[in-house]
């Protein structure tokens, strides 16, 4: 669902950021944007909720199948200085999918980039490892080997 | 032609898009029922359009398009953002090829495509045709009768006549416009835009030129 970016940003480096922002939490990005003085905006998609299908494959490897519906709200905005962002987000807050398109904008921005980064998206990085890193802990504690005997041969 | 859209040279759409979609939806209503009869819209459903585009034609295409239409553009409106605009903003996808588009957006002198090349509908499904939307250079309901580009409307939701005075429309429209009443029911229904003004001329509506 990403649109194309022009050819100055590299397309990888955006997918990633716009993921990120998409996964940090509305109190953080309300906290720290601010200190990036954002520029005004207007509107080229005001925020719309809306249900999109999740797909997933059976065992990670095997057929697709359909997870279930959840709940995206999307907008697409212009700041003053010219960046257009684009923000996907799960949940219905139209405030977070705001600030998340601010955040892509400001990424694109030559001047703006190196900052945006390090305030934006390096503490969310941060506190993503972390939570996965203890998930992996918490299921770790729990493993199960299984092991199957092989069936001798004839028998 | 459906490649991904450069969104840094979008412009808006509408600023509230379920009532402005709504509003132009009745206009577009009310200009089909009383053929020929210029409305205009209120200038602040638009704060700027695509280049080459005028605002009623935008504003018809915005309300009426949808991610089940599709859309063809004329000659002069694909190389532009048209095709962009739309499909950003109304999630339509653009035709292959005119023969197979619900929707077309020609500019009057577009001389690359007649009426009778776009989907005509079926006796059965008659509703599965073309709606032209054909930007011209002005729309008044003065004018005599004769003169060029000035027709004289006749055909139900009309009392006794209307004339349309359509401008910068090419100048065969007329004889095209008699042979597609002639396949009646099938046939294209068309809405002339010119700035911010939209008539409407279904199928049912005779036309003398």
């Amino acid at each position: 669902m990403l649109q194309s970016v022009d050819g100055s940003n590299d397309v990888e480096g955006r997918r990633h950021w716009i993921g990120v922002l998409a996964r940090a939490e509305l109190a953080f990005l309300e906290q720290e944007m601010p200190r990036l003085k954002p520029p005004s905006h207007t509107w080229l998609r005001k925020p719309e909720t809306g249900l999109a299908m999740v797909r997933a494959r059976i065992g990670g490897t095997g057929d697709k199948f359909n997870l279930g519906e959840a709940l995206i709200t999307r907008c697409t905005l212009r700041l003053a200085t010219g960046e257009t962002g684009v923000a996907y987000v799960q949940g219905r807050s139209h405030r977070k999918v705001e600030l998340a398109a601010i955040g892509d904008a400001l990424l694109q921005s030559p001047t703006m980039h190196a900052a945006a980064y390090r305030i934006l998206i390096e503490p969310v990085l941060h506190e993503l490892a972390a939570r996965s890193a203890r998930a992996q802990r918490l299921a770790q504690a729990t493993r199960v080997e299984f092991f199957t005997v092989a069936r001798e041969a004839g028998a | 032609m459906n490649a991904p859209v450069d969104l840094s040279r979008l412009s808006p759409g509408f600023p509230n898009a379920a009532l402005d979609s709504q509003t132009v939806f009745r206009a577009c209503l009310g200009a089909m029922s009383e053929p020929g009869r210029v409305t205009s819209l209120d200038s602040a459903l638009l704060e700027s359009t695509p280049a080459g585009l005028s605002g009623a034609a935008v504003a018809i295409l915005l309300a009426l398009l949808d991610q089940d239409t599709t859309l063809w553009l004329g000659e002069g409106l694909r190389e532009g953002d048209a095709g962009a605009y739309f499909r950003f903003h109304t999630g339509c996808a653009i035709a292959p090829s005119l023969a197979q588009a619900g929707f077309a957006l020609l500019s009057g002198r577009d001389e690359s495509a007649a009426l009778s090349d776009f989907m005509q509908g079926s006796e059965a499904f008659p509703d599965r045709s073309a709606t032209l939307v054909v930007q011209c250079c002005g729309l008044a309901n003065v004018g005599d009768a004769g003169e060029g580009n000035c027709w004289r409307l006749t055909g139900p939701g009309i009392r006794d006549y209307r004339l349309l005075k359509a401008s910068g429309v090419r100048g065969d429209f007329p004889q095209q416009w008699s042979d597609n009443r002639k396949g009646f029911p099938c046939g294209v229904d068309v809405f002339f835009a010119s700035g911010l003004s939209l008539a409407g001329l279904p199928r049912t509506t005779r036309l003398e030129g």
